[in-house]
């Protein structure tokens, strides 16, 4: 508080500082700058007829950079273009650029000077500054009264101003939990088409959607993969015949670490160092065993992926969801459902 | 009596603002030149080209994620299923005529710019130009940076393809895992749960090109008005002191020459933009939230937080069921908040540590005052290890490196590399102030003399303070 006081101090200081060194009569001796404007040390004109063409050479070439420029855009398609209007106008700079730079340093006069420093720091102007401020509060028997006034209208008025900024967005509530996942559920593909249970094959993965619903929403997507059933260890209370159909399992697509989708499927496997199964996300490399209940293996990630219980239709062999998910889908945030694996 | 040119127009100028003893105090401002100085300069203009190409993107790009079905010039993408933001942001870069130069000079130009704001700050750290009176500046310039860096993201996000709804993911998931506020917050934001609503590209939009460009241009005239009041600190020199400032005046030869920095920063962005091919959106795609791409990168100012949202272990912090500290807060909260804290910390640490409080216009040497400058190298060295543990996958796909190996290994150098940089930059600022040479351009050799029967003697120290003066020349000295 003191340091923004301090602060603001400083730029009223700087402001008279500004407007005292311009009234002439006021200033002491010594606070007086020594000299207004900087005095030159050396001064040498070094300009040559040879140095003076070029930068003229230069100042044309640019000018025909420029309307090169000009032809490119009325003669090219936007097509094609691109790399010749970038090479016509960088070398109109550039040629702009050499000019300027050769005339700078070989043309006009080259001086070196000295100017003074003003001095920053002016302590006896300071004070009067303080008094000044303070002079206000002559006179008047109840500041407290009124510096605690002032604050109620400050914070009163200040709440009514940030106020208005939670119209920018929803209270969290219930609505993150929300999936459009019940079930029976129809799971079809990204165009639509419902996936068979025979789809869905070893080695690969399927990306799946609750039929109807909007592909913006994040627990819509699932990844469907298909493992040997006797390599699955689910974890408990997860009957394999509703989580697991036929070794069949869905998880939600979206990493539960920074919400991107789970994109990659880790198999064929070498088995020296990767030797089971795994979905990762392409971000952070979040891993995640889907033979476990997605449980993470490697990266990042705080929880395992939300699993979805699957039926396949004995009639069509079509996909359904068979209930919601095992826990809350995404990142994470303080009341996500955690889920257990 | 004819006037000389140039005279009724100040004449004008005078007449109405009295402006002359202003203007000719400009005129004779004086620059310390020295070459490290410039890239304040080379983020200055990199701003101009920025504001200039994006006036003109923005004349084209649409804020609105209602869908469409394209039918545009890219055939590849033809009947594809995708927002307005995209389709338009496809259509000025293939459509419209000198649209793609000016959308990849502007991108070029947001790295640049970024890229020039950090070497800058580098340079102020490691010449000690943040102490007094100069710590008002190192505060506004660090603010800036934060400004930039989300500005640049926030441009990155709007054309809605593939890679900037990874980019959006992902803040979205830092913003949920800020401790207890942090869900309410993402929402906020992104007008409900990601990937938003449908006023979010609109908000971007308003951020990047209104906001926080109009917050840049008061930080930078502050930071200008307040370096011409102050004067630029120079190193020490012949006539060089704390109370002057030596150096060419802003008129005519810098000014000039400062143009000419501005001509060539222009020449060199818009080359890149149109030779060199940057964020191809029409190869990524639309963005939908269950699309990824492997082995992606954001910009590179970005590539400290991946790196450290991948190293982290899986650590979360739960309380009574609850997740209180989700994992992404770690990388992508907590690391730059802590590298940003040290950095608005510096010159109070500074004047903590050295006890100095006085008012400082001529600049250090790195190696004038070792422990800081190991320091900074240590800090610096800390993000830039992070930063290329943002690359781990990168090199998993160049070179087959194991990713887990890569990471683990990161996980422990992490703490190890900026400990071994702190020692070494030490141990060199301690050796160059011990021998008085230059680190580029020393001279360390023994001079030798061939003498007449072919033979090599040494040539005597006396002898060698006169050549000293002289380049080495070929022949006789080796």
């Amino acid at each position: 508080m003191s340091r923004l006081l301090r602060a603001l101090l400083a730029a009223v200081l700087l402001v008279l500082g500004r407007r005292r060194r311009r009234a002439p009569a006021s200033s002491s001796p010594d606070d007086a700058p020594p000299s207004e404007v900087a005095v030159t040390l050396e001064r040498e004109l070094r300009s040559t007829p040879r140095a003076e063409l070029l930068v003229a050479a230069f100042l044309l070439l640019a000018g025909a950079c420029g309307v090169a420029f000009v032809v490119v855009y009325m003669t090219l398609g936007a097509h094609h273009a691109t790399p010749w209007l970038g090479l016509a106008i960088g070398l109109a700079f550039a040629c702009l650029a050499v000019a300027l730079i050769v005339a700078g340093k070989r043309v006009v006069p080259q001086e070196v000077a000295v100017e003074e420093r003003a001095e920053l720091a002016r302590p006896q102007e300071a004070r009067e500054v303080a008094a000044e401020l303070r002079g206000a509060a002559d006179g008047i028997s109840r500041r407290r009264l009124l510096a605690g006034a002032a604050g109620v209208a400050g914070a009163g008025i200040g709440v009514a101003l940030v106020a208005p900024a939670a119209s920018l967005g929803p209270n969290v509530s219930q609505r993150i939990d929300a999936t459009p996942w019940q079930a029976g559920r129809r799971v079809v593909d990204e165009h639509g088409a419902p996936i068979l249970a025979d789809d869905v094959v070893g080695g690969t993965f399927l990306t799946g959607f609750p039929e109807g619903a909007s592909r913006r929403d994040v627990a819509a997507p699932i990844v469907i993969v298909r493992l040997a059933p006797a390599a699955l260890h689910l974890p408990t209370g997860r009957d394999p015949a509703r989580w697991a159909p036929e070794g069949i399992l869905a998880y939600s697509k979206i990493c539960t670490h920074a919400g991107c989708p789970i994109a990659l499927y880790r198999t064929p496997l070498y088995p020296a160092t990767q030797p089971r199964p795994a979905l990762v996300c392409p971000c952070h490399y979040s891993t995640f065993d889907p033979a476990r209940g997605a449980e993470r293996i490697f990266g990042p990630a705080g929880r395992p992926l939300p699993q979805l219980p699957l039926a396949i239709d004995p009639a069509t062999r079509e996909l359904r969801a068979n209930g919601g998910y095992s826990g809350s889908i995404g990142p994470a945030w303080l009341n996500v459902e955690r889920g257990g694996a | 009596m004819t006037p000389e040119p140039g005279e009724p127009t100040i004449d004008w100028v005078d007449e109405r603002l009295g402006a002359s003893p202003g203007i000719r105090r400009l005129l004779r401002y004086v620059f310390p030149e020295h070459w490290t100085f410039m890239f304040g300069e080379i983020a200055l203009y990199a701003f101009v080209v920025l504001i200039g190409t994006g006036v003109f993107l923005a004349l084209f790009f649409q804020t609105s994620t209602a869908e469409t079905t394209y039918l545009g010039a890219y055939a590849p993408l033809h009947g594809e299923t995708m927002s307005l933001a995209y389709e338009s942001t496809l259509n000025l870069s293939l459509n419209v005529p000198a649209g793609l130069l000016m959308r990849q000079t502007h991108h070029w130009a947001a790295l640049i710019f970024i890229a020039a704001i950090v070497v800058h700050l580098m340079r102020v750290f490691f010449t000690a130009a943040f102490r007094k009176p100069r710590d008002v500046n190192w505060v506004i310039g660090l603010t800036m940076l934060v400004l930039a860096l989300l500005e640049g993201f926030a441009g990155y996000s709007m054309p809605d393809d593939l890679l900037s709804g990874m980019g959006l993911a992902i803040a979205y998931s830092v913003a949920m895992s800020i401790p207890l506020v942090g869900a309410n917050l993402a929402f906020l934001v992104w007008g409900g749960e990601f990937p938003g609503s449908n006023d979010f590209v609109s908000r971007l939009f308003i951020a990047h090109v209104f906001v926080i460009p109009a917050l840049l241009g008061l930080l930078i005239a502050a930071h200008l008005a307040i370096i011409m009041r102050q004067h630029h600190s120079q190193f020490r020199g012949p006539g060089r002191t704390e109370r002057n400032v030596v150096g060419a005046p802003m008129w005519p030869g810098y000014a000039l020459r400062s143009l000419g920095l501005l001509a060539a920063v222009a020449a060199v962005l818009f080359l890149l933009g149109g030779l060199v091919q940057i964020n191809p959106i029409w190869q990524w795609g639309p963005y939908e939230v269950y699309n990824g791409t492997n082995g992606a990168q954001p910009d590179w100012y970005l590539g400290w937080l991946i790196g450290a949202l991948r190293m982290m272990p899986p650590w979360e912090i739960h309380f009574w069921g609850d997740t209180w500290v989700p994992n992404p807060f770690f990388g992508g909260v907590l690391f730059p908040g802590i590298v940003f804290a040290i950095l608005y910390a510096i010159p109070w640490l500074d004047r903590r540590f050295t006890r100095d409080r006085r008012r400082h216009d001529l600049l250090e040497r790195p190696r004038d005052n070792p422990t800081r400058t190991a320091l900074g190298v240590a800090l610096f060295t800390w993000v830039a290890f992070v930063f290329g543990a943002g690359a781990t996958d990168r090199v998993l796909i160049r070179f087959g490196f194991p990713y887990e190996s890569q990471i683990q290994f990161a996980r422990v150098a992490t703490f190890l590399v900026p400990l071994i940089a702190f020692f070494v930059a030490r141990k060199v600022c301690r050796d160059l102030q011990r021998s008085e040479a230059h680190p580029l351009r020393g001279w360390s050799g023994r001079r030798l003399r061939r003498t007449p029967d072919g033979g090599f003697e040494p040539v005597e120290p006396d002898e060698e303070r006169t050549l000293a003066g002289e380049p080495p020349a070929g022949g006789p000295t080796v």
